[in-house]
């Protein structure tokens, strides 16, 4: 008998848990979008290149476009609708619209849910390909331009706001030193 | 997108039983390339078995020295870990040099040994190409391959295989460990891509169906010094054009022990032993590395559009051995 091609699947996302039957081939972006209403992660190439469907598995950034929804089972998703404290903006957020790290708007979604990841990754000591030396005892590398442009290299941006999104995570990365 | 079944495995005999009862099925990890070239319908299975519950996430230092790296680590738990980044830098710097943050975050390192080429031709089935329907044609030779293999290609297929993790385990002489429906069994990665020839199709020396479980890396202390080197279109986020993974241990001048592999020039990274066995005992000058370069590259037969890579990768692998041998004398 052939496999059956659709699950009964509960997706874990914001710290809801919903109970949905998804044909296998859905993406965990279609499933966001379509059956959770959850519009706030955009679908740009649909192919893992632009970072606009960029969310955060177990705490982790991954582009939601090329994970199956039927594989995203037992994680913990986070979208852009998550990202906030209620109403308080998280500092990422705040940085991006104080330092206007955006123009149409289009990718922010994906560059902030990135980004939070970032300053993650940075403060637990992950090198990048910026960073000069990658042996464990080196030097701390500090986030800087060049650190947050490797990073960030996942999530275009086709209006080019590149600069100020680049000084928006910087911020956001300073506060996040001085809450930590 | 054709229709398919799914099955989350937590048992490596019970994954590797279904894929041999099922001759349709794919091993899903990371996903990364797999469900983007279902996208495009060149990958077409009709049940997908997801590993990554298996266990075999672990990164750990044997008592002998060597490394071991399960299957289904992600790229970022292997860029990230201390003693990846102590004993073989240049690993650790292959790893971030590919893809992006989100990929690395998902993508599993033997996913990453079995991620297909990136030639426009396979991954358009528009196109013919020998790789994807054996005997159609390769369209790449005639046309756009300014990108395409220099070295170990045939008249069949010049693709390249699109790795950077390939190239630095290629330098440390990785073995593979997988498990197939008979047993578990070991394939050095020398072996582990076969020649071109006209079989463009089999990629790999792998037993139908067979599970990639770890990647080991013997001890090796020249390693502690090395270094990749990529270059590429842009200055982040895209595959290489050529790419350089090296090791060299020098004492007095005199070059002692030395590994070099190349990236993005042939069908599998390319373990350099012409220049490695040119090197060993000579002087660690410009001139020695790049006339051990020329030894290497003196089996190129670029295409008229990608002749530009054995300069390039000439001047790579001199550059990345002189910082090296720069380092070492300080």
């Amino acid at each position: 008998m052939p496999p059956t091609t659709r699950s009964d699947i509960s997706l874990r996302v914001n710290g809801e848990t919903h109970a949905l039957t998804v044909d296998n081939r859905t993406t965990l972006l279609d499933a966001l979008r379509e059956n959770l209403g959850l519009t706030g992660t955009k679908k740009g190439c649909d192919q893992g290149q632009c970072g606009a469907c960029t969310v955060l598995a177990d705490g982790r950034r991954a582009v939601s476009c090329l994970q199956l929804a039927v594989a995203a089972e037992g994680s913990d998703i986070t979208t852009i609708e998550g990202i906030s404290d209620g109403e308080d903006l998280h500092p990422v957020q705040e940085a991006f619209l104080e330092l206007d790290g955006y123009q149409c708007g289009y990718c922010t979604p994906g560059q902030i849910c990135s980004a939070v990841a970032v300053i993650r990754e940075h403060a637990e000591g992950w090198p990048s390909a910026a960073t000069d030396d990658v042996r464990p005892d080196a030097e701390p590398m500090p986030l800087d331009a060049a650190e947050i442009r490797e990073r960030m290299s996942g999530n275009l941006c086709r209006c080019g706001a590149y600069p100020a999104i680049v000084r928006a995570v910087a911020r956001a990365a300073d506060g996040a030193k001085v809450t930590a | 997108m054709k229709e398919f079944g799914y099955h989350r495995s937590t048992d490596v005999q019970d994954a590797v039983a279904l894929l041999a009862d099922e001759p349709e099925a794919h091993f899903l990890g990371g996903g990364t390339n797999l469900v983007d070239l279902m996208k495009a319908g060149v990958e077409t299975p009709g049940l997908l078995v997801d590993v990554r519950n298996l266990p075999l996430r672990g990164i750990e230092v044997r008592a002998d020295g060597a490394l071991t790296i399960g299957a289904t680590a992600t790229n970022s738990d292997l860029a990230a870990h201390p003693e990846v980044r102590r004993r073989y830098p240049a690993l650790s710097q292959a790893v971030l040099a590919g893809a992006s943050g989100q990929l690395r975050n998902v993508a599993t390192v033997g996913g990453n040994l079995l991620q297909r080429t990136r030639c426009g031709y396979f991954t358009d089935t528009s196109y013919p190409c020998n790789k994807r329907v054996p005997g159609s044609g390769c369209p790449a030779i005639t046309g756009e391959h300014h990108n395409h293999a220099i070295l170990g290609a045939s008249e069949h297929c010049v693709a390249t295989n699109p790795s950077d993790l390939g190239v630095a385990l290629a330098a440390f002489d990785a073995v593979v460990s997988y498990e197939a429906i008979d047993g578990p069994g070991e394939l050095p990665l020398a072996d582990f891509y076969p020649a071109v020839g006209d079989t463009p199709h089999v990629e790999t020396a792998l037993p139908a169906g067979a599970l990639i479980t770890a990647v080991t890396l013997p001890a090796a202390p020249v390693a502690a010094r090395s270094r990749y080197r990529k270059v590429r279109e842009r200055a982040s986020y895209a595959f290489a054009t050529g790419s350089v993974a090296a090791a060299l241990d020098v004492d007095g001048g005199v070059v002692r022990d030395v590994r070099i592999a190349f990236g993005a020039v042939a069908s599998r990274p390319w373990r350099a032993h012409a220049a490695e066995r040119s090197l060993t005992g000579a002087p660690a000058t410009a001139e020695a590395f790049a006339a051990a370069a020329d030894a290497e590259l003196a089996a190129a037969k670029p295409l008229p559009h990608n002749g530009y890579k054995v300069r390039l990768m000439r001047n790579l692998m001199v550059s990345v051995l002189t910082e090296l041998a720069e380092e070492a004398a300080r």
